[in-house]
Order: C-alpha cells, then structure tokens, then sequence
C-alpha cells in the first residue's frame, strides 16, 4: 500500500494533481460499490406494477380519482382494488394502460366537463352592495361574511376561487363576473366542483350540450328581482321536451344527461333564455373583433 | 352598503409610515456622516438609495407586480447599505451593493416580509469580497481637523498622512506595533456630559436624570404609554451615562453612518417611542458585547492576556457601528423574532458572535455578521420561542 | 377584600370618540312597531319550533316558538296582536332563519302571568328559578345568545363556585349595558340574586363579582350605591380598561387568575368552576321573575359617524331596524351599517334587519374603506396583542397560500376572533376573516373526511 502510495507521490510529480485524480476515482468507486449493496440489501419488496401504473397515468396530482396524488392512486389500483378508469386527466389512453398493467378489461367512462351553472353577470343579476373582505368565493360565505353581494343567495360569486383551484387552467374570470370553462383543458377531475362554496358547477359527460345554466331556487317575482335571467319555474321546458329529460324541483329546472338527445327544444321556448345549447353556440360563433377588451382576467 | 368584516377599525399605523419613520430616525447619524466626511458621504448615500429603489422598481416591473417603492423599505435598504460603507467607494459600489442587496437578499426570496437575511447587510457582506480594498480599508478618510482620537490614533499609528487614519475597531484588533496602553491610557472619551460641569452641580444633575428616569418609567407604566419612559431614560442615556469624545459623538474614521453612537443612539430612542423596535433587542445586544468586551481576554501586542479594561469596553460598545446595528440592523421586524423572549436572545446570539469575531476572529469588525448568523437561527429561534396558547392545558394521557 | 385584578396578555386601546358620546345618552323607550319579526334563530343552540300559525291571535309575552331542544329557547311576542306570516328572516350571520311576523294591534294585552311579579319568589328552588329562566327565552345579551338556563346547568362533575357579571362592555361605542348598570341597578342586583341562588351548592352560594371598566365610575358607583338597598353578597371590581376585557376568558383571568382551557380542548368556564353572566342579561332574569315578562325587549347602542343622533334605545326585540334610524340623523353618504360594535359586529348589506335578543349596538358609518393589504413584514405586533397567546401572523400567511389544514396546528380553533390583530396589524391584513376562513374550511373538511371515512367502511373506493 505504501509503495503504491509513493508511486503516486512521484508520478504527481511528473504528471500533476495524477494523485489527486487516483484517489478521488478510487473513492468514488468504493462508495458506488457500497451504495449498489446497500440498495440490494435494504430493498423493500414493491410490487412493480405500481411504479409502472404511476408512470401510466398523468402526473398532475390533481385529485380527480379522489386519491392524495398519482401516487396513491397507484398503489390504491394494485393494493387495494381500486377501479382503472378514475384517472380523469389521463383519459382512455390511460385508463386503457393501467388496466393493461392489471391484466384487465379496460372499460372506458366518459370524459367529463365541467360547467358553470349561473349566467347572472354585473348587468343582470341585483346587487346589494360591495363586498371588501379576502377576495375568495369561501371567504365571502363564511358565516359573518354576508354572503356575498348579490341579491340572488345562489349565484356565482364572481371572486375566482373556481378558477385558482384548477390544476389544469381551464377556467378563467370573464370580464362579466363569471368565470368560463375552457373545455379544450378541461380533464374533468372536479377540482372547481369541490372549491365553489354555492356548488353552481357540475361536470356533464362531454356529449352533454344543452344546459339550464342557473342554480336558483328563488321563486316567480323573487327570482325576476334578483336577476333578469334566471329560472323562474314555469316548467314551460319540461312540457316542450320529447324526451321528457327536464324536470322542475324547488323552482329551478335541471337537465338529466342521460335522457337528453340534445335537440334543443328546450333552448327555444324558455322565456327567461337560461337553457343555452354550446353547440348551437358554436355553430354561429363569429371570431371576436381582437380591438375589443381581452376575454381573460385572473 | 359596504360589507367589510370584523374587526371594522384599524390603529392607522401602515408600512409606509413605519418604513419612512425608520428612515427619519437615521438622519441624525447621516448629520453626522456628511460633518465627519464631507459632501461625499452625501453622494454615496443617495446612490444608494437611488440603486435600490430602482433595482426594486424594475424587479417588481419585470415581474408583473404592483411597484412598491413608495412604502419605503427600499430607501431605508439604501440608507443602510450606504451607512455601512466609507465615503470614498466609488459609483459602481453602491451599485452592486444595492442590486445584490435588494435583487437577492429581498426579491428573490419573495419581496417585502419573506427574506431571511437583512437585505443591507447581505448587500455588505456581498461587497466585502467583490471590493474589499475599497470596502475595508485600512486607512480611512476624515475631515482634516478633526480633533481628539483621530490625532491620538495619528500619533499612535505613526503615520504622516494628516488626513487618513485607521479606525478604533483595526487598532483594538492588535496589529503588531499597536499598544494597547495608548487606547485606554489616551482616553479617546471623555466622561458623560453632566460630569463635565462643575462638580457639585454635576452631582444634582445626574440625581435630576435619574429621577427623571425612574419617574419616567412609573408614569409610562401606569399610563400605558411610552413617551415619559423613553424621555427620561434617553435624557440618562444620553447626557448621563454615555461618554463625550469623538467615539461617541463620531469624529472618528469609519463608514459613512456608523460613527456617531450619540446621534444613532437619539434615532434608537425615537424608534423606541414610535414602537418601531422592542427596546429588549438592542439593549441585549450592547450588553452581551459590552460584558464579553470586559471579560474576554484579549493577547495585546506583547503577548499577555489581559480583560477588564475599561477603555476597551467603551470602544467595543460605542465604535464599529455597534450601535447602528443594535438599533437599526438587528431590530429589522422581517428578520428578527416575533416574541420579546425571542429577541433577547437573537440579540444575545448576536452580541456573541460579534465578540468573538473581533476579540479572536480575523476581522476587525463583526457587526455585519453577527447579524447575519442571528438571522440565518431567526426560525430555530422563532420554533423555540413560540407562545403558548392561553389557558392550553397538557394533553391527558389517552383515556381508556 | 379587593380582589387583585390582574392584566391578561394583549389586548388593545381602539380609539374610541363615540363612547364620550353614547354614554350620557339616557335610555329612551320606544314604542313597538306596526311589525314585529320574530326570528326562531336568536341564540345559539337548535332553532325554535314555531307554535303559532298565520292568522293566529297572540298576547304580549305569549310564546309564538317553543325550545327546540334543551339548548334552545322560547320566543315570545313582544305586541299582541295577529300572526301574518310564518316564514323566514335574514340572520346577521347572513342565512336565512325561520320567523313569525306578528302585526302590533296597538294594545299589548298581557298574556297570563305577564306583567306579575311569579308567585312565591322568595322560596323558588335553584331547579325551579331555572325553569322560569328557560321559560322566559332567555339568553346571553352580551351578543353571543348562549340559552341562560344551559350555562346555569353545569354537569356534575365540573362544580362551579364563582359567578362573574361582565358589565366590561369593552367594544368601543356601546354603552347599552352602561346605561343599564346606571339607570336600572337595583334590578341587576336583583336578577344577580335569583343567579346565585340557581347555582348554589351544598348549601352554599358562589362567590359573585360584577366587573366594570374604570371608565365607567359612574356605574360603579351606581351598583354600589344599590347594593345598600338590595342585599346581595357581590364584590364590584373597577377593571383595567383594555379590550376585549370583556372577553370571557379574560375578564376570568383578570378577575379570578383561573385560565380556560382553549377551544381546541373544548373549553368553558365552568371547566375552573365559573359561570359569566352579562349584566343585561341579569337584568332580564329579574325582570323574568319579578315582572312576570319574558325576554321581549332589550336596550341596544345606535351610533357611529354618520348618525347624528346617536341614542341609547329600548326596543322590542323584533323590531326591524330601519325604523329605528329614521328619526336618528343618519347622514345620505352613509356606507356601512355594522349589527354590534365596531370590533366584533358584522356587517351587513342593508339594515333592514329585525332587533333580535343579542343586537347591542348598530353603527353607520361613513367611508372610505380601505380594502387592499400588504404583505406581512413580521413586526410581531399581532402576537403581542392577542389575548389568546397565538401567532396570528403565521394563521395570516398559512391561509394567503391556502395551507388550511396547517392553520390547525397553530391554534386557529382556539382564535376568538377579537380583532386585536387585524386593529393593530401595519400591514391591513384581514386576518379575522382568514381565521374565520380557516374555521370554516376545517370543519367542512372534517364532516368530508367523517364521510369518506363510511364510505370506505362500506368498501367503495373514491370516485370521480
């Protein structure tokens, strides 16, 4: 050993630092080796499939499958038997491998959207005066908070905690007070569902187009008071459906997905104008004038 | 109707009445710096002041967010960077300094409220080893005339050059060739104000101050309020109790604000009233170093050991911008503990390192890292320290 | 035997100009309304279960709402007259609650019994002055409405030797319970009576002790000069004036030095053997029992910078609100009307609220009123003012970055909620609210978590 050592010393001589790079290697070395035993030795025995499954899904940690993370959700599907097809984001793809990496029939669910069920903007809906405590929809509706300012004890609040609870985006406060869905981002994971105090969103499979947008109970004269669009009850739609999907409870009319075929009756003879069919909507979409204000606030 | 929630009231104190009070406080000290060094300090204060709220103005820009130079804290960050640096730096000193100071020790961590370390002095401490001739220097300039230690520390050093001289903090630091005889023995102080009227006059005086004090502190804690304490123990401090001479009233060589412990000390007592700084901090501090000071033994330059030397007490307390940063630096509310308890001893911790730094560290001065380390143990003392909530009884032990 | 008053941790001086102003206003009497609406909510507890229907004729003092529950009281008519409605209401806590109008005939017949001194007074058992408290729907009037009867109700195992009256009335601009203690002392002395007697034990009565704040002397020394003519065993104790001296834990401490535990260990009073009672409220309890009238009035605080004639009222409680500030001078530019005082109240979006058994005070007030905070710069002045020893600071940044379930461990269930720390904070931070944020968001996670907890009992895993 000390022969080597000496080599070293006059070889530094001739080469330098040569030493210093001998020895630095030679350390290096010995604490990989001993690493690589370790981790052999100290193994924990996992199951593979479950760092396979969290490879598989999306990685947003967004919550949707109702696990704290990818993670857990992971080990959930492997340990526990929890359903494949709970990855919102991931959508079939990813539903399909995880249920491939469990050696099982995938079945796919419909991707979901969320919606945002009020319409009443600064204009239509009666305000009862201006609120100036923390800026978020939860605060405005704690007990002392007074409720927010609207007339109507049911509408969107306006104060955007929908919009910073999305993971992905896909919401943002219009200009109007109401915030909007952006569907190309919308995974469906429910997020803003969970973070609206007043519950005014709802996901609604993607097929799903026509929507009662307003969440209302007030009745006849109350509900015209509170805001010019909203849902008075006159079950004039539920009459005019074919499919008889519309019905009427406490003064507000909801659309059942299931049994909609989206033919839009519905949309025309409302008096208030509060069911609106997004694809209709599409159909005459006329791009916006880029000189007018921006669409996008936070 | 507006609907705002409880509480309803608020006491009117905002950060920008804090931030430009803290900067009004520190204007007796910059008095002070532009008499002993001339209108340079002046301009190497003001570009200090101008660099950081620039490097604030252009980060909070460039981020998207709302420009807050108007509160405040970046011109005290200026003023104080300024302070802790000679007059003689050049342009682009305060330049990096304010950038470092604000772009790093403020900005970067979050802004206002969420930095670790005292900006100004991260901003210092930066500096030091960017430009350490200019920055610490030996010799260092003041005004030609000045009287008292700056001709004691001419002779004592030996040099010829009437206008440079090196400062109390490098000669206590035992250069060879440095007796420490002509620091004590030179008496660079002279006795507190009252003393030097006539003695019997001086007596009843400083029985007056006192009394003054006491009765100060009685109506204040009966009151409830802080003026009459404040004034009666500053009227003590100041004309009873801390020593005339150029260390204390600052015609001594050193940074541009950290010379004249009087005026710094009349800043202090105005923080004290305003509420701007718990008096416990500084008054820690200056104690632990002025206690260490007398008891640490120090190697003087012919190699024996010697503590309990008044005279070097004194210099320790009252020079090396002690006092601008027990009232200045070290109270800074984003980086110093929320608790009294916590504070003394952040101030404590302090005044440790301080001392060791000087008496057996390799700098002349500690001031601006002992801050420093205090800061950096800000969390493990704010974790140690947290109160205990009112009435909270121990857990029982699980019942059945 | 001066009891030593000691000073509790934190607390605040509000400055406070509307006091000077409210507390030499005698009392005025005003009439009850053409309308009353009662609500079935008042107090804390399970709402009451109306008794009456539309069209019902009702007698002044007869209950139109029974207990629901036995944390819960009565609710009595202030007016005879006839039931139009049994609906709803809006609560100050902003929901609504369900309520009796009844329409005032003008006549206020009594019901049976009221106005009539209950026979027998003097030799009513503990058990029974009880009842006769429930009975008469009442409740605490110093604003929190815990039912009376509950709190004199103390289970056995926590034994309760001492009864605190709170005549602190710490919240700046009130002055109802001051002009109580001044104009109507005897009749506080005589409800603090039929108090002690309810919580006697083994024969012996509690040690009482009615706390007033110093700035009040004249009350002070109204009660004393009462206590010549009503013989209660009672100490009147002067307390430092700080608030929120009247804070129940605090005025605890400062009176007796006994510590109650925090709200995260459920803590109350009688857990170190104390029961605190507000003045007006003993007021009550002697008007229960010595005029036969329930809880149907009160006296509350109208002021505040835009009204410019603030008063001292008695109302029906019932009374809707903006009858009241119609002959008070209240400025057109008004902006806020706050139900309570300035520290605690809650703001409302329109006055047009009925008085109920908890309404001290309403204040109006001008703008403007600064919204936007600043970051926290850490000057620790919260933590030196909270009377609850806890760092409002950290609960303030915890709940900006929206890490609710830290809040917990720093103590945010055991905030009262004083405002000590948003009075005092440099920075405008609406730190009440975020706690109050902070609450709420835990206990909505915790009934999620309750739930979850049965589904998985049930072997279904999360869903979408």
């Amino acid at each position: 050993m000390t022969q080597a050592l000496h080599l070293l010393a006059d070889a530094s001589g001739d080469v330098p630092y040569i030493g210093a790079v001998v020895v630095l290697v030679l350390i290096g070395i010995f604490f990989g080796v001993l690493l690589y035993v370790g981790s052999r030795v100290f193994a924990v025995d996992v199951d593979p499939r479950i760092d396979q499954i969290a490879d598989a899904l999306s990685g947003a940690n967004c919550g949707a499958c109702g696990y704290g993370g990818c993670r857990a959700y992971a080990e959930a599907v492997v340990l526990k038997g929890a359903a494949t097809n709970l990855c919102a984001p991931g959508g079939d793809e990813t539903c399909a491998a995880v249920a491939k990496i469990m050696g099982v029939e995938a079945e796919a669910a419909e991707p979901k959207v969320a919606v945002v069920h009020c319409k009443g903007t600064r204009e239509r809906a009666a305000s009862r005066g201006s609120y100036r405590g923390v800026a978020d929809c939860r605060a405005a509706v704690v007990p002392g908070a007074g409720g927010g300012e609207k007339v109507c004890p049911h509408g969107c609040l306006g104060l955007g905690t929908c919009v910073a609870a999305c993971p992905f985006g896909a919401l943002v406060m219009g200009p109007d007070g109401l915030p909007m869905v952006i569907e190309q981002l919308c995974t469906g994971c429910g997020r803003c569902v969970e973070a609206c105090p007043r519950g005014i969103i709802s996901l609604h499979p993607k097929s799903q187009q026509t929507f009662v947008l307003c969440s209302s109970h007030l009745k006849g004269k109350a509900q015209k008071e509170a805001c010019t669009i909203g849902c008075i009850g006159c079950r004039r739609c539920v009459k005019a459906c074919p499919a008889e999907a519309i019905t009427v409870t406490s003064f507000r009319a909801s659309i059942d997905d299931e049994k909609c075929t989206n033919c839009g009756t519905c949309v025309e003879v409302c008096p208030q104008g509060i069911i609106w069919s997004f694809e209709k909507a599409r159909a005459s979409y006329k791009k916006p004038d880029p000189k007018a204000a921006s669409a996008c606030a936070t | 109707m507006t609907v705002t929630v409880s509480p309803h009231r608020r006491d009117g104190d905002t950060v920008p009445l804090i931030m430009w009070t803290v900067a009004l406080a520190l204007f007796p000290a910059f008095a002070v710096g532009l008499y002993v060094f001339g209108w340079r300090a002046g301009y190497v204060t003001a570009l200090s002041v101008i660099f950081c709220v620039a490097t604030e103005a252009i980060i909070q820009k460039l981020r998207g967010l709302r420009v807050t130079v108007s509160d405040g804290s970046a011109v005290v960050t200026g003023l104080l960077l300024a302070f802790v640096l000679p007059a003689t730096v050049s342009w682009y000193v305060p330049l990096v300094g304010a950038i470092v100071a604000i772009g790093v020790g403020k900005q970067a961590f979050g802004g206002l409220g969420a930095n670790f370390f005292n900006p100004a002095l991260l901003g210092r401490a930066f500096l030091q080893f960017a430009f350490p001739t200019q920055v610490s220097m030996a010799k260092w300039p003041i005004v030609a005339g000045v009287t008292g230690y700056g001709r004691l520390a001419c002779d004592v050093a030996g040099s010829v050059d009437a206008v440079t001289r090196a400062t109390p903090m490098a000669l206590l630091q035992g250069k060879p060739g440095v007796p420490w005889s002509s620091i004590v023995d030179g008496s660079p102080f002279g006795p507190p104000m009252v003393w030097l009227l006539p003695g019997a006059i001086a007596w009843v005086l400083f029985a007056v101050l006192v009394i003054g004090a006491v009765v100060g502190v009685y109506v204040s804690v009966r009151t409830e309020g802080r003026l009459a304490a404040v004034v009666g123990i500053g009227a003590l401090l100041l004309f009873g109790v801390m020593p005339t001479g150029d260390i204390s009233f600052g015609m001594i060589p050193g940074c541009i604000g950290e010379t004249s412990a009087w005026a710094l000390l009349l800043g202090g007592l105005a923080l004290v009233y305003y509420r701007l700084i718990n008096w416990r901090l500084p008054a820690a501090y200056l104690v632990t170093v002025g206690v260490l000071a007398a008891f640490l033994p120090m190697k003087t330059a012919g190699g024996e050991w010697v503590a309990l030397q008044w005279g070097r007490v004194m210099t320790h307390v009252l020079a090396g911008g002690l006092f601008l940063g027990a009232f200045f630096m070290i109270t800074d509310m984003v980086t110093s503990p929320l608790t009294s308890k916590g504070q003394v001893a952040f101030g404590i911790l302090a005044g440790v390192m301080v001392a060791l730094i000087r008496i057996y560290g390799g700098y002349p001065e500690g001031v601006c890292y002992s801050i420093l380390i205090a800061n950096a143990a800000r969390p493990l003392i704010d974790k140690y320290t947290r109160p205990v909530v009112f009435g909270r009884r121990p857990p029982k032990a699980a019942a059945a | 035997m001066a009891t030593h008053v000691r000073k509790f941790h934190g607390g605040v001086h509000p400055v406070d100009p509307e006091k000077a102003r409210t507390r030499s206003l005698a009392i005025e009497d005003i009439p009850a309304p053409e309308r009353v609406v009662l609500a079935l909510q008042q107090h804390i507890g399970a709402p009451a279960k109306a008794v009456v229907k539309k069209g019902d004729a009702v007698k002044r003092g007869q209950p139109v709402a029974e207990a629901g529950g036995f944390v819960s009281v009565p609710i009595h008519s202030p007016v005879s007259g006839k039931v139009v409605e049994v609906g709803t209401c809006r609560h100050v806590l902003g929901m609504d609650v369900p309520a009796v109008v009844v329409e005032n005939d003008g006549e206020y017949t009594n019901a049976d019994g009221v106005g009539e001194a209950v026979p027998g007074a003097d030799e009513l058992t503990p058990e029974e002055i009880k009842n006769r408290i429930r009975d008469a729907g009442l409740c605490g009037m110093g604003g929190a409405g815990f039912p009376t009867h509950v709190k004199l109700s103390p289970p056995p195992d926590k034994p309760v030797d001492a009864l605190i009256l709170n005549g602190a009335e710490c919240e700046p601009a009130l002055s109802a319970d001051h002009r109580v203690m001044l104009e109507s002392a005897e009749g506080v002395l005589k409800g603090v009576a039929y108090l002690r007697r309810v919580l006697e034990r083994d024969g012996k009565l509690p040690a009482t002790y009615i706390g007033i704040e110093d700035n009040k002397p004249d009350a002070i020394e109204a009660m004393k000069h009462a206590r010549l003519n009503v013989d209660v065993e009672c100490e009147i104790v002067p307390l430092h004036v700080r608030y929120p001296q009247g804070a129940e834990k605090q005025l605890i401490y400062a009176l007796l030095g006994r510590e109650v535990p925090p709200q995260s260990q459920r803590g109350l009073p009688m857990d170190v053997g104390v029961v605190v009672q507000n003045v007006g409220t003993a007021f009550a309890v002697h008007e229960a029992i010595d005029l036969g009238t329930p809880l149907i009035g009160r006296v509350l605080t109208i002021a505040g910078d835009a009204v410019g004639k603030p008063a001292n009222l008695r109302v029906a409680v019932g009374t809707p609100v903006p009858g009241l500030l119609e002959s008070r001078d209240v400025a057109p530019d008004a902006a806020r009307v706050i139900f309570g005082g300035p520290m605690m109240g809650i703001a409302q979006y329109t006055s047009d609220l009925p008085v109920t058994k908890t309404t001290s005070g309403i204040l109006v007030e001008r703008g403007p009123i600064e919204q936007r905070f600043d970051p926290c710069i850490r000057c620790g002045r919260c933590v030196e003012v909270c009377p609850m020893q806890l760092v409002p600071t950290r609960l303030s940044v915890l709940a900006e970055a929206r890490m609710y379930d830290e809040m917990a461990e720093w103590g945010v269930i055991d905030c009262i909620e004083c405002g000590c720390c948003s009075y005092t904070c440099p920075a405008n931070r609406p730190i009440v609210h975020q706690v109050k944020l902070g609450k709420w968001l835990l206990a909505q996670a915790q009934k999620k978590a309750r739930a979850q907890q049965e589904k998985e009992k049930q072997g279904k895993g999360g869903a979408a």
